[in-house]
């Protein structure tokens, strides 16, 4: 498929990990080498950016298939195999993450002051987590990644998180830890399956889209792993852990679970449980649609009451999250590339505002709106910061957001118009309560004495605002760019998801061509997948 | 009955040769305890670890020659199982001893030479009951290991709690060695023969057997036996205080080292030869591995002593070991071996952290006295935090990888239910063993009487350093240690 002989994807995996390998050995005994830490750890992920960038360029983007793949024989009993790949929707989620971590180094530069080291060496460790769940493509090392992610940002909130950081941290480790264990019979019971029907059991995403997976069976296997991804998105009712490890998470923590992390969850849907089980997907899209929009106004709602700026911006993740799993579910080329899209735009955006909410706490070491006001006077180029973020976050035209919102309610329109018109009543929702925070916050005469004397944004916080803002309005502008790269697959994804399903219909309606459409079905995608070609979109 | 033979050939003794070092050792070190003026205190168990790698060297070297064969007229079985756990009880032992090295430091009593023959003996037992294939040889190993466990439980002779734990074990153990000899009998009675291969033959002649009462007595008795040694609920009663009262470098040997060998029995002994009456077992062992798993975790959140934790964690443990028993494979049976390798290591590896935290002839046993440790001494913390996660079974540690594969086996036997409510009890067991990390990472250090770690020796250090790299290995290049498991199953051919 690929003739890229280095080894990128293992390398973009396992270099942090090496660098935090490095760290440990490093004394930092009372912090007297944690400035010398943070260059290390900072040159490190801008390397890992750097070793990213060829995949954007050696991208194949006529290709549905994985690509710069990686097989090797893991551990030979059960057929588990260390294999990794991306495609066009994994692809940005990779840069998104070698993006990110570079920020959140420096943006905790001052903020962190106590355990430096341990601090680093957890956000390196998170990143090959994060990055090794995006890539892999064997359901077993999927799951060692995904529960890898759980113990660094266990401890970011624990130990450099506020005041209710216990509470929050082990809240935050249970609810995911629980939702995972289901996932973990499910795979099991997935090998099982392949075991019995093939002879040879195997966790091999690929192998595992092909397999015929009865509808009974089905319907629990998908419950399984759409109540994993469901509560690391989190949809709406299991959204409770959120704000808590929001508010409580350190900036640098904040801002990988909301641009990276919950994003796990929503590509679980779209790697996972929709291709795996076509028809369970299916009975379960109204339920996951209503969810997906009580979240969105629910959300918004009570993002809108709060006082907190931070726990605000959590509460619109939750209405934000709400747009992608819509959708993802629409089922539609419009839907599901504008899911992957404002997946992208969340984290940037999101990430954005609790890289300046963080900014704000270290200043006046408060986040309550009412503590702050007339700031645009006092720190312009701050308010400059928010103001982008802000329009981003509300979908103006011209950012980001705004892509990604049309791209999705257009495909939720075409499949079920009600779900859309409610949609648009959240974005409503959005506006308000965003405009709202900024008005209290940076208009009106300065109220509080502390505030008139606030410095404006250092050189190095702006140097973190930077490439956030100017990506919020390329993205904007040059949708293109990022939607082409991942065209094929979504198309490829769409097609193969339908087929399976007409397929499961049939046999469900018990048509008898059910069994010849199967074989032929099997055959045709498996040789579209062989030839990487792409495939017409419906 | 055969005629014996009054010279056997070398190959028997070569059978047993780990434990003749063992046992040998032991003598050694008794007799340097008497003559205590003579040689100080650590040459003792110096000697004693020396004798425990010789006989570790000595199974590796012997090996197994892939076809099983018998040494002692049938006595002693010589196989892969042989071989597998002979090296897993070894580690034990081994592990055991330097843990044991560090703690004598606190206390007089564990520097004695009784102690390291002891628990050489004990380790003696051990082997035999792995390696055994006559019920009586069996039993007698079953006894040699439980009577030198009882006296190591009561060797902190200054404290109460010691010596009310060694008498709870041994009132306890003596009703289960009881049950286990009645059982003995019953299915002597059902198949006139107490050889284990014979047992399984003359069942397989005369299926009609399997109806027999007496048969069924036998059994039923020799799982409570068996239970009462690896701690299956209802026979679990004694556990707790028994391993709250114990020395805790005894502690850990009890919790590893005779589940391993009360785990080879039973296979030994009921999974394999019994195995035509798996039909009969199943619903019964369904409830008791159900039971197992779901008590140990739920009373383990309740704990505030470590070692009580530990103790109800060890019990869930052997809920989950018992999945294999139920799903009865022989790929069952090897995810049983892989997983009783790996808790050897997460296990002791535990409890040589919490053996560390002692001062002289005191112990720290509360949770809370773990406060603020993990930054304090981060080698440590993070050696613990390493134990604590394999134990919780996340990934990429041992503990996940023997938990997959024992789910795996189970599910592929077709037993759903009780592998989710594996799944459930694993994330309830996260809660407790996070406690711990919590505590050592998130916690402060309390004021004035913060707890220090007094002595390092290298010894323990070894031995973190050992059980960690393991269980990390064993967590991420699993492919080597599945295939040994694999090939080290007991079977009847």
């Amino acid at each position: 498929m690929n003739h890229f002989s280095f080894p990128i994807l293992s390398t973009l995996i396992f270099f942090p990990l090496v660098c935090a390998v490095l760290l440990m050995f490093i004394r930092s005994e009372g912090g007297e080498n944690d400035e010398l830490l943070r260059k290390i750890a900072l040159v490190a992920s801008i390397v890992e950016f750097l070793i990213s960038l060829p995949l954007l360029k050696y991208f194949n983007d006529a290709t549905a298939g994985m690509q710069f793949v990686e097989f090797v024989p893991w551990v030979k009993s059960f057929s588990l195999n260390y294999f990794v790949g991306i495609d066009g929707i994994s692809l940005w989620l990779v840069m998104l993450t070698t993006f990110f971590v570079p920020l959140c180094v420096l943006c905790s530069w001052t903020y962190i002051q106590k355990k430096t080291k341990y601090f680093l060496i957890s956000m390196l460790f998170l990143e090959t987590a994060m990055i090794g769940a995006f890539v892999s493509l064997d359901l077993v090392v999927f799951y060692v990644f995904w529960e890898l992610m759980l113990i660094p940002m266990f401890l970011l909130i624990g130990v450099w998180g506020g005041e209710r950081r216990i509470y929050s941290a082990v809240k935050f480790f249970l609810y995911t830890a629980a939702g995972s264990i289901f996932m973990l019979v499910a795979i099991i019971y997935l090998y099982y399956l392949s075991y019995k029907t093939t002879g040879v059991g195997t966790f091999n995403l690929l192998e595992l889209y092909k397999l015929h997976i009865p509808i009974a069976a089905q319907l629990w296997l998908c419950a399984a792993f759409t109540i994993a991804f469901a509560i690391k998105v989190p949809l709406f009712p299991l959204h409770t852990w959120l704000p808590d490890a929001h508010v409580e998470a350190p900036t640098a923590g904040s801002v990988i679970l909301a641009a990276i992390l919950l994003k796990m969850g929503t590509y679980g849907f779209l790697r996972f449980s929709m291709p795996l089980f076509p028809y369970a997907s299916h009975e379960f899209m109204p339920v996951i649609a209503f969810l997906a929009i009580a979240g969105i106004i629910y959300g918004a709602l009570v993002a809108w009451a709060q006082p907190d700026m931070k726990k605000l911006v959590a509460y619109s993740s939750v209405s934000h999250l709400g747009y992608v799993v819509l959708g993802l579910f629409a089922l539609n080329i419009q839907g599901i590339e504008g899911g992957i899209y404002q997946m992208l735009n969340h984290g940037v955006n999101t990430g954005a505002l609790f890289l300046l909410v963080g900014m704000i706490y270290e200043r006046r070491h408060t986040r309550q709106m009412d503590d702050f006001g007339g700031l645009a006077k006092v720190m312009p180029i701050f308010a400059i910061f928010l103001m982008i973020a802000t329009l981003g976050s509300v979908a103006v035209p011209g950012t980001n957001s705004f892509v990604g919102e049309i791209l999705i309610l257009v495909g939720a329109f075409r499949t079920y118009p009600i779900c859309g018109v409610f949609a648009v009543s959240g974005m409503v929702f959005g506006v308000v309560y965003m405009l709202w925070m900024y008005q209290k916050v940076m208009f009106g005469p300065v109220t509080v004495e502390a505030n008139r004397k606030l410095p404006d944004l250092n050189r190095r916080e702006i140097v973190t605002m930077l490439p956030i803002a100017v990506l919020v309005f390329v993205m904007g502008v040059f949708p293109g760019m990022f939607l082409h790269k991942m065209d094929s697959s979504v198309r490829y994804f769409i097609d193969q998801y339908q087929s399976k399903y007409e397929m499961y219909q049939a046999e469900k309606t018990g048509n008898g061509l059910a069994s010849r459409l199967h074989g032929y079905k099997v055959a045709n995608c498996d040789a579209r997948f062989q030839g990487g070609v792409d495939t017409p979109g419906r | 009955m055969e005629t014996f033979k009054v010279i056997l050939p070398a190959t028997d003794y070569v059978a047993v040769l780990p434990q003749i070092v063992l046992v040998a050792t032991a003598l050694i070190v008794l007799m340097m305890g008497v003559f205590k003026r003579l040689v100080n205190g650590s040459a003792v168990g110096c000697t004693a670890l020396a004798g425990s790698i010789i006989a570790f060297v000595c199974t590796l070297f012997i090996g197994h020659h892939g076809r099983p064969s018998s040494a002692f007229a049938g006595m002693v079985l010589h196989d892969g199982f042989s071989f597998f756990l002979t090296g897993v009880i070894c580690i034990i032992i081994i592990l055991t001893i330097l843990v044991s090295m560090n703690y004598g430091k606190f206390f007089e009593s564990i520097r004695s030479g009784e102690y390291y023959s002891l628990v050489l003996f004990a380790g003696a037992g051990m082997v035999f009951m792995a390696v055994a294939g006559n019920l009586i040889l069996l039993f007698v190993a079953l006894e040699t290991m439980s009577i030198a466990i009882y006296a190591l439980t009561g060797f902190h002779k200054d404290q109460l709690k010691s010596g009310e734990a060694a008498f709870k074990y041994f009132l306890l153990g003596a009703f289960g060695s009881a049950f286990l000899l009645f059982g003995f009998a019953f299915v002597y009675g059902a198949t006139g023969s107490l050889d284990i291969v014979k047992i399984a033959g003359f069942i397989k002649t005369h299926p009609r057997i399997l109806n027999l009462k007496f048969l069924v007595a036998g059994f039923v008795l020799m799982i409570s036996g068996f239970g009462f040694k690896i701690s299956m609920v209802p026979f679990h009663m004694w556990t707790p205080d028994t391993y709250e009262g114990a020395p805790t470098s005894i502690t850990g040997f009890m919790a590893t080292g005779v589940k391993a060998a009360a785990f080879a029995a039973l296979i030994r002994a009921i999974l394999v030869p019994l195995a035509p009456m798996q039909h009969s077992w199943v619903p019964i062992m369904w409830v008791a591995t159900f039971l197992t798993m779901t008590v140990g975790n739920i009373i383990a959140l309740a704990q505030e002593n470590i070692k009580r934790m530990l103790a109800y964690s060890s019990i869930a443990h052997a809920g989950y070991i018992l999945l294999g028993f139920v799903a009865g494979t022989g790929l069952a049976q090897a995810g049983m071996l892989y997983y009783l390798l790996v808790y050897a290591f997460m296990n002791i590896g535990a409890f040589a952290v919490v053996a560390l935290l002692c001062k002289k002839g005191e112990e720290f046993n509360n949770i809370s006295d773990f406060a603020g440790l993990g930054f304090k001494y981060p080698v440590i913390g993070l050696v613990m935090s390493v134990f604590l996660f394999s134990l919780a079974g996340l990934p990429p540690t041992g503990g996940f990888m023997g938990k997959f594969y024992l789910f795996t086996e189970a599910l592929r036997s077709g037993y759903v239910w009780l592998v989710l409510a594996a799944g459930v009890n694993s994330v309830v067991s996260i809660y407790y063993y996070l406690r711990v990390i919590v505590t050592m990472y998130f916690k402060p250090e309390p004021e004035g009487n913060a707890v220090v770690i007094s002595s390092i020796s290298p010894g323990i250090v070894i031995a973190l350093a050992a059980a960690a790299t393991a269980v990390l290995v064993l967590g991420i290049f699993p492919s080597y240690f599945f295939s040994l498991a694999g090939n080290s199953i007991f079977s009847l051919m």
